[in-house]
């Protein structure tokens, strides 16, 4: 067991969500701007982990049967600590994420993991394993969040680099602009070897 | 009445949950590949997502707002949302099977379908009576089989296109995505 390998895996071999393709809801929703990329992407991080800590360390108590329901208890706890937390002391970025915080609970990645990687391995492994997927998610709403603001609103964390005469391209912050740039960024990813299909 | 029309057009085409609020997704990717998997996947998120909006929209307004209970909302409505599919996935295998037959694959799908979840929690937030629910919850969930329908037709279409080698898979999908979000966009001035 290399626990190096299980972190950086999710880094590049396997990043969701542009190889591992699960999660799109939230990546698409929230990569309006880099700000609320960023947060949605550590929210995320902190879920994962703390769901692949629990749940490796409860694999051998918890029955075969009902564990994907177990699973969803406990990521839903921790959903509930970051919803509580973030609307106590990030209240701006609270109103931003909106519906999609409480959304953590059905993203697929987090149950993903938990069923496929903590249910089955040790707890350190786990914990590398959720890092380096939540790291790995962060980077990818990042640089999506990137190419849709600095196009769409010509500002990046909410400073304006591309000058006084640009011309918002506001197709790019809208739906479908998020379909389309999702699109063109999993096909560059093809470019480097296949994507997992779902 | 002429609010609920306005609402049934709302959520069905102007604010579409999927096309233009991004909820569903993974199905979305997952299951319109063919035309009569994608019929079947509309029936069972029209069939539970009407029942989960109004189960969850009791819960929260007679047990969870009265108790004081709000914060946990999150759990409780994804336990409700769970139990709820595995209980109507039993109940039609017993009851109705031509209907378990139709729909038994893709309900247990259904449970991490975020648009079910995002629908009961916006219906929750955005204070909507007991009628507002019934009617946003059968609307959202046309709208969500009308996306997916639409993509199951291009898809099929899709399949015996030339398509080049490193847009296949999610990377086309996503692209035609944008294009039906695009054409959805000219609604927007009914609203």
């Amino acid at each position: 067991m290399d626990i190096a390998k299980e972190f950086t895996k999710g880094l590049w071999a396997e990043i969701p969500p542009f190889r591992f393709v699960l999660g799109l809801c939230p990546t698409l929703a929230v990569t309006k701007t880099v700000e609320t990329g960023i947060g949605m992407g550590l929210m995320l991080t902190f879920v994962l982990v703390f769901s692949n800590i629990l749940v490796s360390s409860l694999r051998k108590v918890i029955p075969p049967r009902v564990r994907i329901a177990c699973f969803i208890v406990v990521i839903a706890t921790f959903v509930v600590i970051v919803e509580l937390v973030s609307q106590a002391y990030t209240y701006g970025l609270y109103q931003k994420l909106g519906i999609f915080i409480p959304l953590i609970v059905v993203n697929c990645i987090v149950l993903g993991r938990a069923e496929a990687f903590a249910s089955k391995n040790g707890v350190v492994a786990s914990i590398a394993d959720g890092l380096g997927m939540g790291i790995g998610f962060t980077i990818s709403l990042t640089v999506l969040a990137a190419i849709r603001e600095v196009f769409g609103a010509g500002t990046f964390y909410g400073i304006n680099v591309m000058g006084p005469s640009f011309e918002p391209f506001t197709f790019m912050v809208s739906a479908p602009g998020a379909f389309v740039c999702l699109g063109i960024i999993l096909c560059i990813m093809n470019m480097f070897g296949k994507a997992k299909d779902m | 009445m002429s609010d609920y029309l306005l609402m049934a057009v709302g959520a069905i085409l102007v604010n579409n949950i999927l096309l233009a609020q991004y909820l569903g997704c993974c199905p979305f990717v997952g299951v319109s590949k063919q035309m009569d998997t994608a019929v079947g996947m509309t029936g069972g998120v029209v069939f539970v997502l009407t029942m989960a909006g109004l189960i969850t929209w009791t819960i929260d307004a007679y047990l969870l707002r009265y108790f004081d209970l709000v914060y946990l909302r999150t759990i409780v409505f994804i336990l409700v949302i769970a139990s709820l599919v595995q209980f109507v996935e039993t109940f039609l295998r017993k009851m109705i099977p031509p209907l378990y037959k139709g729909l038994g694959i893709f309900l247990p799908l259904i449970t991490t379908n975020c648009a079910i979840f995002g629908v009961c929690i916006i219906n929750v937030r955005k204070d909507f009576n007991f009628m507002e629910t019934l009617v946003f919850s059968i609307t959202s969930a046309l709208g969500f089989g009308l996306a997916l329908i639409l993509m199951a037709g291009l898809r099929e279409r899709m399949a015996t296109a030339r398509i080049p080698k490193i847009l296949e898979g999610t990377a086309i999908t996503m692209i035609t995505a944008g294009f039906i979000a695009l054409a959805f966009f000219g609604f927007v001035g009914m609203a």
